[in-house]
């Protein structure tokens, strides 16, 4: 397919990281934060390709990984109300919450079903108006925009029979924490291609001249994700900390205006919670107060469901890239993503699935069992 | 890419390889029939640059020196494709 292939071409694939080989003088520690990057990168055997001259931590960019335990609670306490439809993105349903999850809770008679869209969800709230459809809102800043469509729309069409569990997050101040933790060994970072896509690359300039840590804004084809690798080890051979484009072809410096007017009409910035790292401050949104009427937290009134998080998992420190999958005593015995012990094994962009699909037949780096 | 409105909202088929699927086309209104597109979740959040594709693939082909043709971009423009 057009804009796909000529992005796996595994000439230019060779060629480039013999180029990242040659630039690079030591060895340099890059963070990839979007999952759909991870999974590219695992799939693809790149880190394997670069050898010892490039180290690739995966960061918290996994929207169903880092999904509070209290949401996941919340939504469970929602779908299993018997006059609601509760409408979720496929891979929701497998997220272990205290003590269920929402497969258990449909497999009990609860009507939980499964949407490619936001879209989908409001079509439902329309031809069933005596049933009430709620929509699962997860996601980065990437789905946000389809979100506050979904809920701007059903205001405009005064349906009252549908509402959003909102729990989204955004990139920037998960990447602030990270810098600021002394444990942090990443020396730049890939920005995730899609999230600028609708927001652009502006909070990543400030990010780099505060933190003086370069960023590329990286594609997803492994062309993509080599390029943005040697452009980073450029700029950190060559001592600067800039942000560079390589996902030219979809990313412009100020986002899609379109998308990030319809998300600050219906969405605000607010404090949240991320699994496997805790609060951070201002790192996602909430509906508006004019919206409030849509605000399924509110109407069910689950806002007080809280949850403490199991000790045993690691994936606080997999998140963070402090660990890798392989180092955890669980990984691909009790935790696989038939049986997932924690978000990150169950979503396909979480780097311990990525692990478990592609690498759990390589000898794992740090826990051998 | 046909189009269509549904409850106010801009809709289109996008082809992605054999699958044909709609998207919400209000946050591309540059986007027109043929256009390459990036749908998430239902939403077309960008409008591919044609001009921008090529001229990335080119820089890379030009390290690699390609043998023979240089890709197949130009052929392969203004194909259907949402």
């Amino acid at each position: 397919m057009k804009y796909l292939d000529e992005y796996r071409d595994p000439a230019l694939a060779r060629r480039l990281v013999e180029e990242i080989r040659r630039g690079a003088t030591r060895p340099w520690v890059l963070m990839e934060i979007c999952g759909g990057q991870t999974h590219t990168l695992v799939k693809y055997g790149i880190e394997e390709l670069l050898g010892s001259c490039i180290e690739l931590v995966h960061g918290p960019g996994c929207p169903v990984c880092v999904t509070p335990l209290e949401i996941v609670d919340r939504a469970i306490a929602i779908a299993s109300i018997p006059e609601v439809v509760f409408v979720s993105y496929g891979d929701m349903l497998r997220v272990p919450g205290s003590h269920s999850d929402l497969f258990r809770v449909k497999a009990g008679g609860g009507d939980v079903r499964i949407a490619y869209s936001p879209m989908d969800a409001l079509r439902l709230a329309r031809e069933n108006p005596q049933r009430s459809v709620v929509f699962f809102a997860v996601g980065f800043e990437t789905t946000a925009p389809a979100n506050a469509m979904a809920v701007w729309q059903a205001k405009r069409e005064g349906l009252r029979n549908f509402s959003m569990l909102v729990s989204h997050v955004l990139v920037p101040p998960a990447i602030r924490l990270l810098l600021e933790q002394s444990a942090s060994r990443v020396q730049g970072f890939i920005a995730p291609g899609h999230v600028c896509t609708v927001m652009g690359y502006e909070e990543y300039e400030e990010l780099a001249r505060r933190y003086k840590v370069p960023f590329v804004v990286g594609g997803f084809e492994p062309l993509d994700l080599l390029e943005a690798i040697l452009l980073l080890v450029r700029q950190l051979e060559e001592g600067r900390a800039q942000v560079e484009n390589q996902y030219v072809r979809s990313v412009s410096r100020s986002g899609n205006q379109a998308a990030r007017r319809r998300m600050m009409e219906v969405f605000e910035v607010v404090d949240r919670n991320w699994r496997g790292i805790g609060p951070i401050a201002q790192s996602g949104y909430r509906l508006r107060p004019e919206y409030a009427a849509f605000d399924a937290e509110k109407i069910f009134g689950v806002e007080t469901i809280s949850a403490p998080e199991p000790p045993e998992c690691i994936s606080a420190m997999v998140l963070q890239g402090l660990k890798k999958p392989v180092d955890c005593p669980m990984f691909g015995t009790r935790c696989t993503p038939a049986t997932p012990m924690g978000a990150p094994m169950v979503s396909s962009e979480g780097a311990c699935a990525v692990y478990y699909q592609y690498r759990r037949h390589t000898a794992p780096a740090g826990a051998q069992t | 890419m046909e189009e269509r409105e549904i409850e106010g909202l801009r809709f289109g088929t996008v082809r992605f390889g054999g699958v044909t699927r709609q998207a919400c086309l209000d946050f591309v209104p540059e986007a027109r029939c043929g256009d390459y597109v990036i749908v998430h979740v239902g939403f077309a959040i960008s409008r591919v640059d044609a001009e921008e594709a090529e001229r990335t693939y080119r820089l890379l082909e030009e390290m690699e020196a390609l043998e023979g043709e240089p890709g197949g971009l130009e052929d392969e423009l203004g194909k259907d494709g949402g």
